[in-house]
């Protein structure tokens, strides 16, 4: 018997629980001589702002133990190139493309949300919060509640797609965080975005990223997001998509019992480009051999 | 593409240099010179990011026993450096790798009975040997190549054979000119007029050098760069170099995997970096 593998974010429905993360996937054209993108529950394009970004100099990138370290500076080609270059490809695919984007004040992220939410191609937004606030001396928008639900509700009012939000995992309490931005009218959570790292070189006595510090992905990170997802799940009521650390099938399968309903797949595509795919498949296969007939059956089933 | 590939072949050429040959399929024949390849160094996490080599020669082995279809086969020449390179030299005839490729664009052949004037430092070599192999078709081909020993100097022999006229310098005169390959490169523009074009691979001063060679002589010049890498394929963007115009207030980042590795040197920032 094929199980069922389909599942819901929002108003979102998708064909099964595996998308691709922001920043690790393109704009999806990349990719698409590797993976079959129709294997696949959604792909999330490459963190949009208003105006092109350049991002840092370089190095930008550093491997370290089962991880990697990025500060590329969330270099985009802004949403008119978007609109432009990048969403005729969308619509060529059956696969829903979630809008991944940022602003540095709650205007900016109301108005790309509006411009997103007018563009059918694009099936949900995805709120990356870990950004700087200029207007209020720098802080990210994610580690403070008041400030993430501003944006949140900015942004809710803006639009009528699925709104999924990001949190960043660089804050004491990632439950109060999630609770703001459920409150503020999230249709669904994203948990986690990179850990804030730091690499040296010993020889030179130098950072070894330009940026000094940069984001943590990976294996490495996967026992702290998969915590993160059980905690969050708890605590509230709109789907969690559970990000960090996936190489494999089990690994996601993992976090759908912590509570995901569904998972993304980052620095494994670098890895392995067809990753995403590959996942779906395996997790369809292990829910066969065990005659688990709907995957939604695993949601939170962590037991003990 | 992506493929697995059975090493046929892994060996220490000069201390701490090996050339690796691989099982390919038929589609990695029409690799173009300059291009990449990623290499995952094996299954597991550890190391985790893909590591890029240049496609130092493809070609078809016909099998021992008669019948079988030519092997088509990929070789990369590589420099131990760290734990990825320190790993890919312990493997052995039938293990099998992750691949992706090729990647990335090649150089521009330019026209034919040009003067072409390859010039390598150390590693840095591995991409022209099939770009050599491309030009001695209907060029005639000087390759300039240099390291800081005579070790560091790879596979002058098997250009030789190309029927390429090569130049050495060592920075400790154990081969070739004393000194930096640089100046005899610019010994032999000096000596032509400035005649022809330059291809050049290896590290990023050597480069910088070239390109100031070029530059100043009005000599077309190309370049292959490298860049940390994760994706190989645009995604990432964490391989980047900064184009000519580049500057804070006016950013202008190009992707090393995708819009290179190969560069028109006068495209690229040298100032600063
Ligand atoms: C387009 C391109 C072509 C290349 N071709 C060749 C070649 O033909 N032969 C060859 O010997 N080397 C080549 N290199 C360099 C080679 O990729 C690195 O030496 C190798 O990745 C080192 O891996 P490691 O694990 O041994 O080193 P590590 O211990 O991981 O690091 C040592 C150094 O290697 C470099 N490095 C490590 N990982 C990467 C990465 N993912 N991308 C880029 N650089 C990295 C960094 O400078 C680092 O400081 C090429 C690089 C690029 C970008
Ligand atoms: C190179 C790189 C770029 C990223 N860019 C973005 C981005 O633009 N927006 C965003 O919300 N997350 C971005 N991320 C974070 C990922 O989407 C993901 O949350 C994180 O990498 C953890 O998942 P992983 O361990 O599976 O990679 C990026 C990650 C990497 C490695
Ligand atoms: S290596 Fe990822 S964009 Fe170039």
């Amino acid at each position: 018997m094929k199980p069922a593998m389909s599942v819901e974010i929002g108003s979102l429905k998708l064909r099964n629980p595996v998308m691709t993360a922001s920043g690790t996937f393109g704009y999806g054209e990349e990719f698409s001589q590797y993976v079959d993108l129709e294997k696949i529950g959604a792909f999330v394009t490459k963190g949009l702002s208003l105006k092109p970004r350049a991002g840092n100099p370089t190095p930008r990138i550093v491997e370290t133990p089962g991880g990697m370290l990025n500060a590329i500076g969330l270099q985009n080609v802004g949403i008119d190139a978007f609109i432009q270059k990048k969403v005729p490809f969308l619509r060529s695919v059956n696969t829903p493309a979630i809008a991944n984007f940022f602003g540095y004040t709650p205007d900016e992220y109301a108005e790309l949300a509006s411009r997103l939410d007018a563009i059918p191609e694009v099936a949900a937004l995805e709120v990356n919060i870990s950004c700087p606030n200029v207007k209020q001396g720098g802080i990210v928008f994610g580690t403070d509640p008041n400030c993430a639900a501003s944006v949140v509700a900015a942004c809710r009012a803006a639009t009528k797609k699925t709104l999924i939000v990001k949190l960043s995992p660089n804050v004491t309490d990632i439950v109060e965080m999630a609770q703001a931005c459920e409150a503020a009218g999230a249709d669904a959570l994203s948990v986690i975005n990179t850990l804030t790292g730091m690499a040296i070189d010993l020889e030179r006595r130098r950072p070894v990223l330009a940026n000094i510090t940069g984001g943590l992905s990976g294996p490495a990170i996967k026992p702290i997001a998969l915590r993160m997802v059980w905690q969050v799940a708890k605590a509230v009521k709109v789907p969690v998509i559970g990000i960090g650390g996936i190489m494999s099938a089990t690994d996601a399968l993992e976090f759908m019992l912590a509570g995901a309903t569904a998972v993304q797949v980052g620095t494994a595509s670098f890895v392995n480009p067809a990753a995403a795919q590959e996942i779906a498949e395996g997790m369809e296969a292990w829910l066969a051999e065990r005659n688990v007939a709907d995957i939604k059956s695993l949601i939170g089933a962590l037991e003990g | 593409m992506q493929f697995k590939a059975m090493i046929l072949d892994n060996a220490e050429v000069s201390p701490g240099y090996w050339r690796m040959r691989m099982t390919a399929p038929a589609e990695m024949l029409e690799a173009k010179p300059g291009q990449f390849v990623m290499v995952r160094v094996n299954p597991s996490i550890d190391p985790l990011i893909r590591r890029p080599f240049g496609v130092f020669d493809v070609g078809t082995l016909q099998p021992a026993f008669t019948g079988a279809a030519p092997q088509p086969y990929l070789e990369i020449l590589y420099r131990v450096v760290g734990k990825g390179t320190g790993m890919l030299s312990t493997l052995h005839a039938n293990d099998i790798l992750d691949i992706l490729g090729p990647l990335g664009t090649g150089f521009e052949n330019g026209p034919a009975g040009e003067e072409k004037l390859i010039v390598g430092g150390g590693v840095g070599l591995a991409p022209l040997y099939l770009l050599a192999k491309e030009l001695v078709k209907d060029s005639p081909v000087r390759l300039f190549a240099g390291g800081r020993t005579k070790d560091d100097v790879l596979c002058i022999t098997e250009f030789e054979r190309l029927g390429v006229e090569c130049y050495t310098a060592t920075e400790d005169g154990s081969l070739g000119e004393c000194g930096l390959v640089t100046k005899v490169l610019e010994q032999r523009l000096d000596a032509t007029g400035n005649k022809g074009q330059i291809f050049a691979c290896g590290p990023h001063g050597m480069l910088k050098a070239v390109a100031g060679i070029g530059a100043k002589r009005s000599v077309k010049t190309q370049v292959s760069l490298e860049g940390y890498m994760a994706c190989g394929m645009g995604a990432c963007l964490g391989c980047v170099c900064q184009g000519t115009e580049h500057s804070a207030e006016n950013p202008d980042y190009r992707c090393v995997c995708t819009e290179g590795p190969v560069f028109e040197a006068a495209e690229l920032k040298w100032e600063g970096n």
